[in-house]
């Protein structure tokens, strides 16, 4: 079973970025669980969402405390939040920012990978929500979810253009990060 | 077919294929998800019931007892506070005998204000004359409204009940679920069939007043039903299967309590990490196991008593506090009371309280305290702070 | 089973039940007092007291349980409370 945590803002799309994962990697083939961890429920407020991968059916339903992969929403959160907590040898960290991933002090072996996001969804969305494309960059740096499933998760989702624009923003930040779509 | 979605969402599917005529229901978080997606099924002509809004929970279970003595299948859905609003109306539903099915999305009572989950709510009603189910996935989740309506609406039981379920921990949860056909729910749950009800032509009133001649008889009978129910709990558990595929033909889940030193005994949502729990305690070499508790009422006294039979020592979960009690957790005491004068050792821990996080490791600290015969306490306390 | 499920009963029940042997005292109307206002008819509890076709009230003493307050509430005091002869 591999574990990811997604740290945000309240009201930056944490909790969907978290089910709309688990809808893609469903859609991939794999047994998902998605859920949220509201603090106060306030915009702006520190949000965390979880995300399990399996095989099998998952039974656990604690929160993620050693997570495979986190999910940075803004990393201005890295100085309220401990985001880097219990991230292991092989874990990926996925960072919203303009810096590179050497300003990061992360545990031993995690490997960072940094997308400025906020300007990818300024560009294709016009608004600074930058769910969709950390999924794309999830994707893309993991292999845990195919691009095409997420695709289609993001199209049940959002209807028209705006469906068009979010698939469009994951697409970006998917090849931004490598992914080969 | 599984299918990915909300916990909330499955159950607003699965209330939709009961076909309940009257949904009555006043919105409060964990619960809002399901009222809100069953109001736009309404609105968007997917399921034919008259969607009551109502000014409180006090009003929305009154407004369903009215609904379902005038002969309709009625829902409703409530949390927390929420409950305990409805307390006096959930005390009369059940004593004039009305098949109401109502999910609780399990959420701590105040003050202090809290939103996250324990069992304190339904729990506190424990009393009031409704039968309760708990669930531990979505799945069952599903499975147990349809479930519920079976058993409440056979003449031989007319009793209403709870689907109780953890707030956030499975009504935000997304997973895959299989939420089955119409044609396969309207084999199982027939059209409501209702024993008597309110009509002008042939007028009656339910819930008389009763002298003490006559009140104690009221209640003997209401006792009774509940009795039955454990059974037609298991005959629709058992028809369940033939008609879903799933079977759920006991009121009590017995998981690697085969040659079990030590049982866990809990119910709802915790069960699948304390299935883990034990996996990896097995893996160590310990003989622990879990039994989970699918019903609190009927408390299925004389299953607890044959699934524990040989067992060292018992710790049971309490996401409930019942303050003064010398054993703590309500639950603990119940199944206590099960064990009586078998020697063997039973104890309750209160647990995951108002949202507390429960990990594996917390399960495996708890057997340990059972083992070494230390319980009836809280567990997992931040010592600094009291 | 002796009960009947959920408590319920028939109506009809407080008809059958007639309340007028209860009474010590009776209400007596003066035709001359009363200004035929009708309130005694709204006040009596168990609505005993209807007008007759003059608009003057009129008691059933099969259910009237001498509770007084018609005599109580009447404006013109034109209704008396007087001992039942027994």
């Amino acid at each position: 079973m591999r574990e990811l945590r997604i740290h945000g803002r309240g009201g930056q799309g944490s909790v969907t970025a978290a089910e709309l994962i688990a809808v893609a990697a469903f859609k991939s083939g794999v047994y998902s669980q998605a859920f949220p961890a509201f603090g106060v429920e306030r915009r702006g407020a520190p949000v965390q969402a979880f995300v399990r991968f399996s095989d099998s059916k998952i039974r656990l339903r604690s929160q993620v405390y050693e997570p495979d992969y986190i999910i940075v929403q803004d990393s201005t959160l890295i100085k309220d939040v401990n985001v880097f907590a219990g991230l292991k040898e092989g874990s990926i960290a996925i960072i919203n920012t303009e810096k590179g991933g050497d300003a990061f002090d992360v545990p031993p072996g995690v490997r960072v990978v940094t997308l400025d996001a906020t300007r990818i969804a300024l560009e294709v969305l016009g608004i600074p929500i930058t769910n969709t494309s950390l999924m794309g960059a999830f994707a893309a740096a993991t292999g845990e979810i195919e691009f095409p499933a997420l695709e289609e998760a993001l199209g049940e989702r959002f209807s028209g253009p705006l469906a068009e624009k979010n698939i469009e923003a994951a697409r970006r930040a998917f090849a931004a990060v490598g992914g080969g779509a | 077919m599984m299918e990915i979605m909300e916990g909330s969402h499955a159950v607003a599917e699965a209330v939709k294929r009961c076909r309940p005529g009257v949904v009555s229901a006043y919105p409060i978080t964990p619960q809002t998800h399901i009222v809100e997606r069953l109001a736009d099924f309404v609105a968007d002509g997917e399921m034919e019931s008259d969607y009551l809004t109502v000014d409180s929970e006090f009003s929305a279970l009154s407004a369903c007892v009215g609904a379902s003595a005038a002969g309709s299948r009625v829902y409703s859905s409530t949390s927390s506070q929420g409950l305990i609003l409805m307390a006096e109306v959930c005390f009369n539903a059940s004593g004039m005998r009305l098949p109401i099915v109502m999910s609780i999305a399990n959420r701590a009572l105040g003050a202090p204000l809290s939103i996250w989950n324990d069992q304190q709510d339904s729990i506190a009603m424990r009393d009031s004359g409704w039968f309760q189910l708990y669930a531990e996935d979505v799945q069952e989740l599903v499975d147990y409204h349809f479930l519920s309506y079976r058993v409440a609406e056979d003449h031989n039981i007319l009793l209403p009940g709870f689907v109780c379920f953890d707030g956030f921990i499975l009504s935000h949860t997304y997973e895959p679920v299989d939420i089955p056909d119409q044609e396969t729910v309207d084999a199982y749950l027939p059209a409501f069939d209702p024993y008597q009800k309110l009509d002008a032509n042939d007028p009656i009133s339910m819930g008389m007043y009763a002298t003490p001649d006559y009140y104690m008889e009221f209640r003997y009978e209401l006792d009774r039903a509940m009795e039955r129910a454990a059974g037609a709990i298991e005959d629709a558990g058992r028809a369940f299967g033939e008609h879903f595929g799933r079977e759920y033909g006991s009121l009590a889940e017995a998981y690697r309590m085969d040659d079990a030193d030590t049982a866990l005994v809990a119910m709802g949502s915790i069960c699948g990490t304390v299935k883990d729990a034990v996996d990896e305690m097995r893996d160590a070499g310990r003989k622990v196991g879990l039994l989970k508790l699918r019903s609190f009422r009927p408390f299925p006294k004389a299953e607890v008593a044959r699934a524990l039979d040989g067992v060292a020592a018992v710790a049971v979960l309490d996401k409930n506090i019942s303050p003064g009690m010398a054993m703590k957790g309500a639950v603990g005491l119940e199944v206590r009371d099960a064990l009586w004068k078998t020697g063997i050792d039973v104890y309750s821990y209160v647990i995951g309280l108002g949202g507390r996080d429960v990990r594996r490791k917390d399960i495996a600290a708890v057997a340990d305290l059972a083992e070494s015969g230390r319980g009836d306490m809280f567990y997992g306390l931040r010592e600094e702070l009291i | 089973m002796g009960l009947n499920v959920g408590c319920a009963a028939r109506p009809g029940r407080a008809r059958d039940n007639k309340t007028g042997s209860w009474r010590v005292f009776r209400p007596t109307v003066d035709s001359e007092t009363c200004k035929k206002c009708g309130l005694c008819v709204l006040i009596c509890p168990e609505g005993c007291i209807r007008e007759d076709d003059d608009g003057m009230p009129v008691v059933d003493f099969e259910y009237c349980k001498g509770c007084g307050l018609c005599a109580e509430e009447c404006p013109a005091e034109a209704i008396a409370m007087e001992q039942e002869e027994k």
